[in-house]
């Protein structure tokens, strides 16, 4: 447990890390981003918190008056 | 939010606040006082043994570190080759936003540390520092299940994804399981099953695609994956250099892994199979209180004691974008997106929600309405509203 190693231990553990982490594949943020965007805005027209949902739809919808018919 | 002993951890993060004094003193004294309850789990004099070593040896291994941080961030930033809001600057402005509290869930004795949705989209587990776990129907506000554990501060609760049980745990340093009885006058707490063992505080859980396992952060460093049925080990994911705070499991269809953020200000992605830590970032100025998922699985965010949320693409391999403000200066709780992930709703310390234009960087709204912090926040399942939790001992869903 972290708690119990010494410092020592601590950057060896970090050293190791790190070393294959350099190592991972990455692309290039000008790809990644425009994806990201391609997402959300395919989704969006679906976002209840963004569209917003109609009163009578909406399980959340205030709890109204009684109406006597 | 609840500070290693370390004593170097204490100073960076008094070191991380860079405004007036009156606001230092005053977090010092707060985090002097959190630090007290705690001195109970932690050998000062073990501590005070450990900082006299020989320091030729981890002086050459630091400055290891350093190197090899260093040639990490030059790869990274070879493709650094614009920022996401260059990129959405095409993508269209959001509108105004009105946000209503639809539901106030009142019930707890104290303050509200954690909450999971139920998979149907209206039952809400919440755990508090008194003890208690309460499920509520969101839609009728009623209180189904109550359990009292046996110790206070419940900083974890979750629901399991067939919505018949929910687990628990806090300074204990266990998860525990309770099934959901239908017969309202059963003991839950006479079903328990203890699932998982720390050596320190559990602070976060999280049920994987089934019932049968569990995912665990905790205090002493690490995160487990258990089995629910036997209790048994599966994998332990050794990392973080202090308590963990946070983990988010990714969504399923992007494969086996999980993101978890510590105290030593660092998010690890890990791999559930191997225990190994695949991606880590080391941005944040401090502790690192929550981690979220992009829907996609191809980002996440985090929120942090340094004031601000980050989102970090997992493929570009760095940070894309840092969601701050000069007048944001308590540290944010809790995060989460919304459905489509465009926005990013923030929990935050100083009592308010801000809700962030994920992609172009900018807040659209700020939500008032819990009178202390929000420490807890989930969008629900289907999206169509958010609740969260307060040390006001409420919990408000909203929409």
């Amino acid at each position: 447990m972290a708690r119990d190693m010494s410092d020592k231990d601590i950057l060896k553990m970090e050293i190791e890390q790190l070393q294959k982490e350099v190592k991972n594949t990455r692309e290039p943020v000008s790809k990644t981003a425009k994806e990201l965007c391609e997402f959300v805005e395919a989704q969006s027209a679906e976002d209840p918190l963004i569209k917003g949902v109609p009163e009578d739809k909406n399980p959340f919808k205030e709890k109204g008056g009684c109406i006597i018919t | 939010m609840y500070p290693s002993i370390h004593p170097s951890i204490h100073l960076s993060t008094l070191t991380s606040i860079s405004s007036s004094p009156v606001i230092i003193y005053v977090h010092l004294a707060v985090q002097q006082l959190q630090t007290l309850c705690f001195l109970a789990n932690f050998p000062l004099a073990k501590m005070a043994a450990q900082e006299v070593q020989p320091s030729e040896t981890i002086a050459k291994l630091k400055s290891e570190s350093e190197a090899l941080k260093t040639k990490l961030e030059e790869e990274r930033a070879k493709l650094h080759d614009v920022e996401l809001h260059q990129v959405a600057e095409k993508v269209d402005p959001l509108g105004q936003f009105v946000m209503k509290t639809r539901r106030t869930l009142k019930g707890h004795g104290n303050k509200v540390l954690c909450m999971d949705w139920c998979k149907d989209k209206r039952r809400i587990v919440s755990s508090s520092q008194d003890g208690k776990v309460i499920v509520w129907d969101a839609f009728t506000t009623n209180k189904e299940h109550a359990v009292t554990m046996p110790c206070t501060w419940v900083m974890a609760c979750a629901y399991a994804p067939s919505g018949c049980a929910v687990a628990c745990g806090g300074l204990d340093n266990k998860c525990s399981v309770y099934p959901l009885s239908l017969d309202k006058n059963e003991n839950l707490a006479a079903k328990k099953k203890s699932v998982a063992m720390h050596t320190n505080y559990l602070s976060a859980c999280s049920f994987t695609n089934s019932d049968m396992q569990i995912l665990t952060s905790s205090g002493d460093g690490t995160c487990a994956l258990w089995d629910v049925e036997s209790g048994q080990l599966l994998q332990s994911f050794h990392g973080h250099a202090a308590d963990v705070l946070c983990l988010d499991l990714a969504p399923s269809e992007t494969g086996n892994t999980f993101v978890s953020g510590g105290c030593d200000k660092k998010a690890n992605v890990w791999d559930m199979r191997s225990g190994q830590c695949i991606q880590s970032f080391e941005t944040h100025e401090s502790d690192i209180n929550s981690v979220r998922y992009y829907p996609s699985g191809d980002a996440f965010a985090s929120g942090s004691d340094d004031a601000t949320c980050r989102l970090y693409d997992l493929r570009a391999d760095r940070e894309v974008a840092i969601y701050s403000k000069e007048s944001i200066i308590f540290g944010a709780s809790s995060v989460d997106f919304s459905l489509s992930g465009r926005l990013l709703f923030g929990g935050y310390n100083d009592y308010t929600i801000n809700v962030w234009d994920v992609l172009k960087g900018t807040r659209v709204s700020i939500l008032f309405g819990h009178e202390n912090r929000v420490s807890t926040l989930r969008v629900s399942p289907d999206g169509t509203a958010f609740c969260s939790g307060s040390w006001d001992h409420t919990l408000r869903v909203r929409e």
